[in-house]
């Protein structure tokens, strides 16, 4: 894939990955709004998160869609304001990508299982 | 010396998405660290909460969802710029941004201090 | 109003300073009256650009207190700071002289763009057929009255911040073909203008649209480009 090709497909899929996390950071508001009100020891996460396949769903999508939309955008901000570009530039943001979906689904994992 | 032409509410909007982005993109990797603790059982978990009750760490708390909101109705107009039928650079969103954030952020200081 | 104005004007060229003078105010004096005053009262050293004065050529853009401006069709009193106003060239292009900058890399990059129309029928076809009411038209004379000033592009942050972006002007030029049902150089032109040196580097500030002495929405178009060259590399014409 050219190089064009691949910074439009970038463009592309943070959009669509905006869209997803639109969705997923109202539900996630709410839910800490609720979550605030009920109580916030871990017991009462915990008891709340564990063994819930729905919400392990819905967050490890969470955390795919901010896998896809943090890297592109700090990746932007990287080759404007600190001028930096060319190769190092998109492996750090592949490295960032990654480093999201492994904590991430390790935070899911934590509290669901 | 290059002068650039700012000071403008759309220009402003573009810096607080850039901003909030940021700083909610620094932000991510303590929340998953934190919520990570509870793979070892419930008490560092608990130590963290402890933690987070401080004021400053409630207050970074508070300003973190406001930026959340912040950057979502942004981000929102964004897409309606991108995608559908020009309708000027949407003010009314950039109020309406402006609202979003005020609101999120009164209720989520009641939730957590009443 | 105040009998003198002080005016900072630029002088030198990517290395200089700001110097002073001092010009007698006048109702309704516009920046340009002001610089062709010190050009020809104080000192006869001073460069600038104009043409036809009178807001339809482009050629006196300037930037005015931070800001690109046309300054035949500025007002000293729509823009003074207290008693004072600053001028210097336009932004993001390199200074000639004073307030003249090289324009030639701004209309590189229109070329670059692929903004030149490409058509295939000659005098012995018949008319192309084009509905004054379509949506594609509509779009192209939403952006065709662009004179090529260059205030869009001295406005854009991206332009300084990415040297190879084509900025607002080329690209909104190349909407204007891309919706233009007698081109033929379509699948040049999206290559030309996708990715980061094209489209998908601006960031919707909006500097352009805001500033544009015309009221045309390089925004808008770079909007369209975005969905149309995304179209394209899905379909794996990129």
């Amino acid at each position: 894939m050219s190089n064009v090709g691949v910074q439009v497909r970038g463009w592309y899929w943070q959009r669509v990955s905006a869209m997803v996390l639109a969705v997923c950071v109202v539900i996630h508001l709410a839910i800490i709004i609720y979550a605030s009100r009920r109580g916030l020891t871990a017991a009462q996460i915990l008891g709340r998160t564990r063994g819930s396949v729905p919400l392990a769903a819905f967050y490890a999508l969470f955390v795919a869609a901010c896998a896809v939309h943090v890297p592109i955008g700090l990746k932007s901000i990287a080759e404007e304001w600190l001028s930096w570009r060319g190769r190092s530039v998109s492996i750090a943001a592949v490295f960032v990508a990654v480093a999201i979906l492994a904590m991430g689904l390790r935070a899911v994992w934590a509290v669901v299982a | 010396m290059t002068m650039t032409a700012h000071g403008h509410p759309a220009w402003w909007a573009y810096l607080t998405h850039r901003i909030s982005g940021l700083l909610l993109a620094l932000f991510l990797p303590i929340h998953f660290w934190a919520l990570g603790t509870a793979l070892s059982g419930s008490a560092p978990l608990d130590a963290f909460l402890r933690f987070a009750e401080q004021p400053l760490v409630r207050f970074a708390q508070w300003g973190l969802v406001i930026l959340l909101v912040v950057h979502l109705t942004g981000g929102l107009r964004l897409l309606l710029i991108e995608f559908r039928p020009w309708s000027g650079l949407r003010h009314d969103w950039i109020a309406g941004t402006v609202g979003a954030g005020a609101m999120i952020g009164l209720v989520y200081a009641l939730a957590l201090l009443v | 109003m105040d009998e003198t104005l002080h005016a900072r004007i630029w002088r030198g060229q990517a290395q200089g300073s700001f110097k002073a003078y001092r010009v007698p105010r006048r109702q309704n004096q516009t920046i340009l009256d002001v610089v062709t005053y010190v050009q020809r009262h104080l000192d006869p050293s001073l460069a600038y650009r104009f043409a036809c004065r009178v807001g339809m050529c482009g050629s006196c853009a300037m930037t005015v207190n931070g800001v690109p401006r046309w300054t035949c069709r500025t007002r000293v009193a729509e823009v003074v700071d207290g008693s004072g106003v600053e001028i210097a060239p336009l932004a993001h292009l390199p200074v000639v002289r004073d307030l003249v900058t090289d324009m030639r890399g701004f209309f590189d990059k229109w070329s670059r763009a692929k903004g030149r129309f490409v058509g295939e029928r000659t005098r012995r076809d018949e008319f192309a057929v084009v509905k004054p009411d379509s949506a594609a038209r509509v779009a192209v004379d939403a952006g065709i009255e662009c004179i090529g000033c260059g205030v869009c592009y001295a406005a854009c942050d991206v332009v300084g911040w990415r040297p190879d972006f084509l900025g607002p002007a080329a690209l909104n030029r190349a909407w204007t073909l891309v919706n233009d049902r007698r081109d033929t150089a379509g699948r040049d032109r999206m290559r030309a203008v996708a990715g980061d040196a094209g489209c998908h580097a601006c960031h919707t500030q909006g500097s352009c649209t805001t500033w544009c002495p015309k009221h045309l929405a390089p925004t808008a178009a770079i909007a369209g480009l975005k969905r149309v060259t995304a179209k394209a590399a899905m379909r794996g014409e990129l």
